[in-house]
């Protein structure tokens, strides 16, 4: 499980590769924390490549949106798996967060 | 590590009477970075065993982690001298997965946060037993000497 963090415009690309869980939710949130840290607004978090999501992961997601907004920015929602959207359904987070279908749309959106 | 409390025999309580086919038992500390190693190899001796994979991929893996977290966490309170146990049986019933920790224990029905309500929805916390719920057949709490949380799910 890892995070990868690339540009693509103004955007910060924020790739979770493996799981978002209670064992590595403070790493993600610490990566995000710094790129806010360093100026950036703009966060477009992938789940392409992401297995599953917790509900520590999930307050992280919570956690960060709130962040992002405090300092005007704005976080989207990608690639999500049929899993990955019930689980944001089950849970209603599908309406606090923007969640495009694919990542060239959620770019095209900010 | 510490010996657990070696927990009730098939024939107590309400435990399922028939185990079959995968007894497993796996005990590793409190701590949270287990967590995902933990549910793979659980994961991986269901699938063996013949558990349909695709409850597996998804049911059994967020509400194992959840039910993990919550022991590491909430029960065992990171303590790394004690010790969380997760153990594994297909039943006729189905998947029962029991996790056991070493804490002062909690009431189950006294939870019922509905962390989907709009006053909970900017919360961080407060969703793992919802979907733990939501995702397995049955949740129960047995508090007979022992902390443990037993999660069912049928095979279909």
């Amino acid at each position: 499980m890892s995070f990868a963090i690339h540009k693509e415009g103004e955007v910060c690309v924020v790739s979770v590769e493996g799981q978002l869980i209670v064992g590595n939710r403070q790493e993600l949130k610490q990566k995000v924390l710094d790129e806010i840290e360093r100026g950036e607004r703009k966060f477009l978090v992938d789940f392409n490549q992401t297995g599953y999501i917790d509900s520590s992961g999930l307050g992280v997601l919570v956690s960060l949106s709130k962040k992002i907004r405090e300092h005007g920015g704005e976080l989207r929602l990608t690639n999500l798996n049929e899993d990955l959207k019930t689980l944001f359904e089950l849970t209603k987070l599908d309406t606090l967060f923007q969640i495009a279908e694919t990542r060239e749309r959620a770019l095209e959106s900010f | 590590m510490v010996n657990l409390p070696v927990p009730p025999s098939s024939g107590s309580a309400s435990a399922p009477r028939e185990w079959a086919v995968l007894p497993y038992d796996l005990r590793f500390p409190s701590d949270v970075r287990f967590v995902e190693r933990a549910v793979e190899l659980v994961v991986d001796r269901c699938r063996s065993a013949g558990f349909p994979a695709h409850a597996l991929a998804f049911n059994v893996r967020v509400a194992l982690t959840e039910a993990l977290s919550n022991a590491i966490l909430y029960g065992n309170r990171e303590d790394e001298n004690k010790a969380v146990r997760v153990t594994a049986s297909i039943t006729d019933a189905g998947l029962v997965l029991e996790v056991y920790d070493q804490g002062k224990g909690f009431n189950l029905d006294e939870c019922t946060n509905d962390p989907t309500r709009l006053e909970n929805l900017l919360r961080e916390d407060g969703r793992g037993l919802f979907l733990m719920r939501r995702l397995m057949d049955r949740v129960e709490q047995v508090s007979n000497g022992h902390n443990m949380v037993r999660l069912t799910l049928g095979r279909t």
